[in-house]
């Protein structure tokens, strides 16, 4: 058989997708199912509402080993009422927890900064849980360009 | 690895009930236990799991960290302040160890 240049520029173009598709499937990640089932078992199966919390993060992250997150929630932060943990979920990372927040009144504002590890471009989740047991949740799309996880 | 040395930054005096921003980073790998290294083994999982701050004593703030956080551990949060005191700070790792740090701070 003769291979032309077409011919072999054809097969290794496929065999440059069959290498990139093996690569995807190597590191399991987690399911946005995992997610949920990680945040129902931080809300107490509670769907969390919408508002009061904000999630900052980037748009674009150009480096996912270290992406800038940071979060704030509004509440008085008396000993009454006040927030009493915020945790992020990375539903597409091989683990979807990231971090839990644990705040006291004494923290007097609702508001904490980190940096996370995301493997691929997916959305970033922060739920906080009030001392009254109400839940609210907010969602940002990160786009990755290089995926920090390894594998 | 070295020692993991923790550097915080907390302003040194304040006005009473004032919210002061600490600033705390740890140096450490925070290996994520995804890794294979050269013969395709994978590199366990060595990360800080637990970083707290207490106030004279009392719990001030705290976080469950994954392997999903970065090297060198950043952490940023507030404090409201109503008495002179000592902040202490413990980072606790994967294979036990406790790193710890303690600031002061007068207030006006």
């Amino acid at each position: 058989m003769d291979l032309t240049r077409r011919d072999v520029l054809a097969l290794s173009a496929g065999a440059a997708v069959l290498a990139l598709t093996g690569l995807e499937a190597a590191p399991a990640f987690a399911t946005p199912e995992a997610a949920h089932e990680s945040l129902m078992a931080f809300t107490g199966g509670k769907t969390p509402q919408s508002g009061k919390i904000s999630l900052t993060a980037p748009e674009i992250a150009e480096n996912g080993n270290t992406v800038p997150v940071s979060i704030s929630v509004e509440s008085p932060m008396t000993a009454d009422n006040h927030v009493a943990a915020v945790m992020l979920l990375a539903e597409h990372n091989p683990n979807p927890g990231v971090i839990t927040f644990h705040f006291t009144p004494m923290s007097g504002k609702a508001q904490a900064a980190t940096r996370m590890r995301l493997a691929k471009t997916q959305n970033v989740t922060a739920v906080a849980r009030m001392s009254d047991g109400s839940v609210f949740m907010d969602t940002k799309l990160v786009k990755v360009t290089i995926g920090g996880c390894g594998g | 690895m070295a020692t993991p040395k923790p550097r915080v930054r907390v302003p040194k005096s304040a006005s009473k009930d004032e919210v002061i921003t600490i600033k705390t980073i740890i140096s450490h790998n925070m290996e994520s236990g995804q890794r294979k290294d050269k013969q395709g083994k994978i590199i366990p999982r060595k990360i800080i799991n637990k970083f707290a701050c207490k106030f004279n004593g009392k719990p001030l703030f705290s976080c469950d960290i994954q392997p999903a956080i970065s090297a060198n551990p950043y952490f940023e949060f507030n404090a409201k302040v109503a008495e002179s005191g000592t902040f202490k700070f413990t980072w606790i790792d994967d294979d036990g160890s406790v790193y710890e740090a303690e600031r002061s701070i007068e207030v006006k």
